[in-house]
C-alpha cells in the first residue's frame, strides 16, 4: 500500500509537471519582451490592437448567436424526443454525435461547394449570409456537447409531470416550452452555452475558409508574423477557457439533483 | 435496469397519449391530427441536421466518386495513392496514433494515481477539474504555448541546455516535427483520457477487490484479472476516440507548423484555399477518406462502449 501511495504520487507529479510546464513557460515567454526584465508588454501591445477587439467582439457575437441558434434546434428537439418520440433518440442521438465523426474542415468543404454563389442557397453570396453560415457551422460543431447537456438536464426533471400540469393549467406549446420546461433546464442549458463559448471563440478551421474576420484566423495571423505577442494571447485564451469550465462547474452546485428517478 | 426503464417508459407514454387525446378531441379525431404534429416537433432538428451536416457531407462523398462531366468514376479514389496524398495520410495517422497511445496510457496511470493512489481528495478534484479545461485548450493558443517551451528559444529547450548541458536540437529534435506536434498533441490527449476514464475506474466496484481477496487472489492476479478485462473496452474504445480527435484536428498543426508537415488535414486546407492539387475532385476524394477513417474508428468505438457499459451499470 505504502509503495502505491509512493508510485501515485510520481505518476501525479510527472503528469502534473507536464501539464503546467508549457502554461508556466508560456508566462515567462509572454513577459520576455523587454529585454533584460519581465514585463507585461506583450499583453498591452495585444490588448490595445484594434484588430484583436475586432476579431474578439466579432466572435463573441457569433458565440452568442451560435448558442442561441444551438438552444432553439436542441431544447425543443430533445423535449419532444423525451415525451412523445422515445423511439427516435437512437436515430436523434446518433446525428448529434455525427459532428465528432465528420472532422470540421470535410463539413465546412461541404458547406463551400454546396452553398456557393451560383448554387440555390447562395450563404456565399455576401457577407451577412456568410456570417450565418459560420454561424450554423459552429451550431453543428457544438450539437454534441449542447444535446448532452439538455438532455442530461431533461433526465433530473420529470418532464412528463411538468408537461400535463402545465397542460391542465392551460397552457399551449410554446408557453410550456418557454415558461416550463426551459427554466428547468436553464442550468444544463447554460453549461452547454459556456461550452459552445470556448469551443467557438478561438476556432479556427471554419472562420479561415469562410473568410471570416473572427479571433481564430487573427491568432494564427499573429503566430505567423510575431514573436512574444502569441505567447500572450495563449495565455488570454486559457484564460477565456478556465472562465468557461470554472462557471459550468459553478452551475452545476445549482443543477437540481435527480428527483425523479430513483435508480 | 434499461429493460425495466423501458418498459416504464413505454407504459407512461400510452397513458399520456390517453389523457391527451381525451382532453383535445375524441379518439378518431385526434389519431387523424396526431401524426402530423408529432413529428413537427422534431421537424427543425432534422431539417437543421440534413441541411447542413448530412447533405454537404454526402456532397463530398458522391464528389469523390463523379469526374468534372458528373459521370460515375473510381479514378479519383485511385488518384488517391500518389506518393504525396499517400505520405500525408500516413503522417497523419501516425500522429493521431502516438498521441492516441501515449495520452492513453498517461491519462489512464494519471487516472488509476487519483482514484485508487490514496492521494488527498483534493488532489482528485482539482485533477478533474484542470483536465476538464486542459482538454478544451486546443487549437492556434496550444500550438503557442508549446512553441514557447519546446521552441528553440523555449523555457523548456533553453533550461534543458543550460542545466543539464542537453541540447534537444542538436539531438535532432524540431517542434516542427512528427514529435514535435504529436508532443503537442499529447497535452489535450491526457486530460481528455482523464477525464473519460475516472467514471470507468470509479466503476470497479470494491466488492470484486473483496471477493478477489477472499478467492486468495494476489494483488498483481486482481489487476491481471479483474481490473484490467473490465477497463480494457473502455480503455481502447477512448484510445480510438483520442484518434479521430488528434486525426481531424487542423488549427494546432498549422499554426505549429504552418505547411512545412503536410498532415492531411493541412493538405486539404490547401486545396480548398487554392486548388493545389489541380483537381477538385481529388479533394472531394481526401475528404472522403478522412471521413471513412474517423468512421472506421467511431463505429469501433461504439463497439468498445457497448461491451464496457456491461460492466459499468
Amino acid at each position: 500500500m505504502k509503495s502505491g501511495r509512493f508510485w501515485a504520487w510520481v505518476v501525479f507529479i510527472l503528469g502534473a509537471a507536464y501539464l503546467f510546464i508549457p502554461l508556466i513557460a508560456t508566462v515567462e515567454f509572454s513577459m520576455r519582451m523587454r529585454r533584460g526584465a519581465y514585463s507585461f508588454d506583450a499583453y498591452q501591445i495585444v490588448l490595445g490592437d484594434s484588430q484583436f477587439q475586432a476579431t474578439f467582439m466579432y466572435s463573441v457575437i457569433a458565440a452568442i448567436f451560435t448558442i442561441i441558434l444551438g438552444v432553439l434546434v436542441v431544447v425543443p428537439t430533445a423535449y419532444w424526443i423525451r415525451l412523445r418520440l422515445p423511439q427516435l433518440r437512437p436515430i436523434v442521438e446518433f446525428i448529434t454525435l455525427l459532428p465528432l465523426v465528420i472532422p470540421a474542415i470535410v463539413i465546412v468543404f461541404g458547406y463551400i461547394r454546396m452553398y456557393g454563389s451560383n448554387s440555390p442557397l447562395p450563404f456565399l453570396s455576401n457577407n451577412t449570409a456568410t456570417n450565418a453560415l459560420l454561424v450554423i457551422g459552429y451550431a453543428t460543431l457544438a450539437l454534441p456537447y449542447m444535446y448532452r447537456a439538455v438532455d442530461t438536464g431533461l433526465r433530473t426533471i420529470d418532464v412528463r409531470t411538468l408537461t400535463e400540469a402545465a397542460q391542465i393549467l392551460g397552457a399551449g406549446w410554446s408557453t410550456i416550452i418557454t415558461r416550463v420546461i426551459l427554466p428547468n433546464v436553464l442550468i444544463a442549458v447554460l453549461s452547454g452555452a459556456f461550452l459552445t463559448f470556448a469551443i467557438v471563440i478561438g476556432e479556427f478551421t471554419m472562420a479561415s475558409l469562410l473568410n471570416r474576420p473572427a479571433f481564430g484566423p487573427y491568432l494564427q495571423n499573429i503566430g505567423a508574423n510575431r514573436a512574444y505577442e502569441p505567447a500572450a494571447l495563449a495565455i488570454i485564451a486559457f484564460a477565456i477557457t478556465w472562465g468557461c469550465m470554472s462557471l459550468i462547474q459553478i452551475l452545476s452546485r445549482f443543477a437540481p439533483r435527480s428527483a425523479n428517478r430513483p435508480n | 435496469m434499461t429493460l425495466k426503464d423501458g418498459s416504464r417508459r413505454m407504459t407512461d407514454l400510452s397513458l399520456s397519449d390517453q389523457a391527451i387525446a381525451g382532453k383535445t378531441a375524441p379518439p378518431s379525431e385526434a389519431r387523424a391530427l396526431r401524426l402530423p404534429t408529432q413529428w413537427l416537433g422534431v421537424a427543425p432538428f432534422f431539417i437543421f441536421a440534413i441541411m447542413f451536416l448530412i447533405l454537404p457531407t454526402l456532397y463530398l462523398m458522391l464528389g469523390a466518386f463523379q469526374n468534372d462531366a458528373g459521370e460515375f468514376t473510381f479514378e479519383n479514389i485511385a488518384a488517391l495513392a500518389q506518393p504525396s496524398i499517400v505520405a500525408a495520410y500516413w503522417i497523419s495517422i501516425k500522429v493521431s496514433l502516438a498521441s492516441a497511445l501515449i495520452g492513453a496510457f498517461a491519462g489512464l496511470a494519471i487516472a488509476i494515481a487519483i482514484v485508487r493512489g490514496g492521494l488527498p481528495e483534493w488532489i482528485r478534484s482539482a485533477t478533474l477539474t484542470f483536465s476538464g479545461v486542459a482538454s478544451n485548450f486546443a487549437g492556434v493558443p496550444l500550438a503557442f504555448a508549446f512553441l514557447a517551451t519546446l521552441g528553440r528559444l523555449g523555457l523548456a529547450t533553453v533550461l534543458l541546455n543550460t542545466l543539464f548541458g542537453l541540447n534537444i536540437y542538436a539531438h535532432g529534435f524540431n517542434i516542427l516535427s512528427f514529435w514535435g506536434l504529436t508532443l503537442t498533441y499529447v497535452y489535450f490527449q491526457i486530460p481528455l483520457m482523464v477525464v473519460i476514464i475516472v467514471p470507468a475506474i470509479d466503476g470497479l466496484k470494491k466488492e470484486w477487490g473483496e471477493a478477489a481477496a477472499t478467492l486468495g487472489a494476489t494483488t498483481a492476479q486482481y489487476w491481471r484479472m479483474v481490473v484490467i478485462p473490465v477497463i480494457w473496452p473502455s480503455f481502447l474504445g477512448t484510445v480510438i476516440l483520442l484518434f479521430a480527435n488528434a486525426f481531424g484536428a487542423i488549427a494546432t498543426a498549422y499554426a505549429l507548423t504552418g505547411s512545412s508537415l503536410n498532415i492531411v488535414p493541412i493538405l486539404l486546407y490547401a486545396q480548398i484555399r487554392g486548388d493545389v492539387l489541380h483537381n477538385a475532385h481529388l479533394g472531394y476524394a481526401i475528404a472522403f477518406g478522412m471521413i471513412v477513417i474517423t468512421g472506421l474508428a467511431n463505429i469501433f468505438y461504439i463497439w468498445f462502449r457497448t461491451r464496457s457499459e456491461r460492466w459499468l451499470k
